[in-house]
């Protein structure tokens, strides 16, 4: 076969498990977007007791090494519980998966992380977090470096976006410097909710835009 | 599964009558060119490769002397772009080019803007085309040596105003230069009309073989030669010719026909009515006024949806085609034509470009079109992206 991807990959790739998304899911996390050319969204529903995964679905934007690597960490992770699925990782999906070309390792990596995102969301909402730090500007601010600008790719942090942020009571608002008509306000919007909501102590999210 | 070819800007399948020459040629004329004053067997030669020559000039409306043989399209840009910065080194420093030029004019312009040359990089609009305007006012007379623009983009199709683009150039007396590789034969070209001083050639992406093409160059213009070894191709260019391709890359521009144009045009045409009026949220890339693109290309974005994923699928059902999405390249950047034209990250990544030759069929058209759908359909479904972003 010319296509440099192993005949794993390619079956993933063509009939993916595990695709598509939970309406009631307990913990979301997403990676990446289009405007690094993958982008993965993970749902996760938790047996509240056991703390086993029941069920998992993912959805993606991305190339055959992104969509193959989501399908068999699905597999893997369905029915582990939360402690045993966070050991997974890029390494064991790359070898189950008869190893895939260098070049598109990150495409994997973006799959295993939006797994643990999602864990991790897990455990924030649910008030799993051993020792819970207290939210601050700090972690609020490295939460929103998976946060990116559809237009340029790179994300808030890097390209300069964020103003302020500011915690109060719980209520975290972060300060923009994108206008409220920027063409992609409201996808952004979005993802800083996202990112920062699941937070243990964080009871509501707030974006401003610089009008 | 019968495979549907629609990668033809890459390169295109060989015209049979084109193997027959090189193959005859290859099996009994061996010797080389430039021994034509040692032998008959080099005279036989020097006969083939001088009559391909003659073909060639005849076509754009040149002198047989200024047909410079390459081994492609890239080795006669970059011949265009060194050497005449060569000839004009201490003298003028300044070179003209575009935001969208083929690697091999892009790598060379970013090559010598490291040793001393200052290059001014014309921007395109959203679908391509220069600024007329912006062209006259970047010339400076004193120290632009060369304007170097595409006849045709590789990707978008985009087809230069190249008659107003000579007509510039000359009237500051500066050198142009126009990479014709995927426009020549399909738009012809007369060297003179359009006050062209250079022009790129390339065989393959005309039915030909690989590793021939060749450089227009006009008569007086100042070039100096950057492949050393020999005399050979009126001191431009040392080395044995490649006749063997050479004669080929002459007899597919003796096969060409007008009406495979129209064929190629009318299929394009019905893929993108058919796509465009089965799959929801598709954007064209490119002129929108089909007159203006290359008469086989087709790109256009699907929303939602990533590049490689789209072509992988496709290939899956025997379709061969290529997307300017960074996952596609080796380099993890979109492609910087879509990204020149304006457009976002994802239109890039969500971009296909279905490229037409001669040998394509009319029976193709549906079987691509409805494979398309399926995969978008497909793709958008498992898509976390649920609106155009």
């Amino acid at each position: 076969m010319p296509i440099p991807y192993s005949n794993k990959v390619i079956d993933h790739f063509l009939k993916p498990h595990n695709s598509g998304s939970i309406k009631d899911a307990d913990a979301v996390a997403t990676e990446g977007s289009p405007a690094c050319g993958d982008m993965v969204k993970l749902y996760l529903k938790v047996d509240k007791k056991t703390k086993k995964i029941d069920d998992i679905k993912f959805e993606s934007y991305g190339c055959a090494s992104n969509i193959a690597t989501a399908s068999i960490i699905t597999d893997i992770a369905k029915g582990k519980t939360i402690e045993e699925a966070k050991k997974v990782t890029w390494k064991a999906a790359d070898e189950l998966l008869g190893g895939l070309p260098p070049v598109k390792i990150h495409c994997a990596v973006l799959a295993v992380d939006s797994l643990h995102a999602a864990i991790e969301n897990y455990e924030q909402s649910h008030g799993l977090v051993k020792n819970p730090k207290t939210t601050t500007k700090e972690i609020v601010l490295s939460r929103l470096k998976h946060v990116i600008n559809p237009l340029t790719g790179f994300n808030v942090i890097k390209a300069d976006l964020i103003n302020d942020v500011v915690i109060n009571n719980g209520i975290v608002t972060v300060y923009t410097k994108l206008a409220g008509d920027h063409q992609f306000a409201a996808n952004i919007k979005e993802e800083i909710i996202e990112r920062i909501e699941p937070l243990w102590d964080v009871k509501k999210v707030e974006v401003k835009f610089d009008d | 599964m019968k495979t549907i070819y629609l990668d033809n800007a890459a390169s295109t399948k060989m015209d049979d009558a084109a193997i027959e020459v090189m193959t005859n040629f290859m099996r009994n004329d061996y010797a080389v060119a430039s021994s034509q004053f040692s032998h008959r067997p080099g005279i036989l030669v020097k006969d083939a490769l001088e009559n391909s020559r003659l073909t060639v000039a005849k076509a754009i409306g040149a002198k047989e002397d200024e047909i410079v043989f390459t081994s492609g399209g890239t080795e006669a840009n970059n011949l265009a772009l060194f050497g005449t910065a060569k000839a004009f080194a201490g003298k003028r420093n300044h070179l003209i080019t575009t935001k969208i030029e083929h690697v091999s004019v892009k790598d060379s312009a970013a090559e010598l803007s490291g040793n001393g040359i200052k290059v001014t990089y014309l921007d395109v609009n959203n679908e391509g085309f220069i600024d007329l305007d912006q062209l006259n006012d970047a010339i400076d007379d004193d120290k632009t040596f060369l304007v170097s623009v595409q006849f045709a983009n590789q990707e978008v199709g985009t087809v230069q105003n190249v008659a107003e683009i000579g007509k510039i150039c000359r009237s500051h007396n500066v050198l142009f230069h126009t990479d014709s590789a995927l426009s020549f034969p399909s738009i012809p070209l007369d060297v003179r009309k359009l006050n062209i001083d250079l022009a790129t050639f390339s065989a393959h992406k005309m039915y030909g073989p690989k590793g021939a093409g060749a450089l227009y160059i006009r008569n007086k213009t100042p070039i100096k030669k950057i492949m050393m070894g020999g005399f050979n191709e009126f001191n431009l260019r040392g080395g044995t010719e490649n006749v063997p391709a050479i004669v080929g890359f002459a007899e597919s521009i003796r096969r060409f026909d007008k009406k495979d144009v129209e064929k190629v045009q009318d299929l394009r045409n019905k893929l993108w009515t058919s796509i465009n009026k089965s799959i929801e949220d598709v954007h064209i890339n490119g002129p929108a006024d089909f007159s203006k693109r290359l008469a086989g290309n087709l790109n256009c974005s699907f929303d939602r949806v990533e590049g490689e994923s789209i072509v992988l699928h496709l290939d899956m059902n025997g379709i061969a085609v290529i997307t300017g999405s960074a996952c596609f390249s080796r380099s993890l950047e979109p492609s910087y034509v879509m990204m020149s034209l304006g457009f976002s990250h994802e239109r890039a990544h969500s971009s296909v470009r279905y490229s037409f030759s001669k040998f394509n069929n009319e029976d193709e058209i549906e079987p691509v079109s409805e494979a398309t759908k399926k995969v978008i359909e497909r793709l958008r479904q498992i898509s976390p992206v649920k609106k155009a972003i």
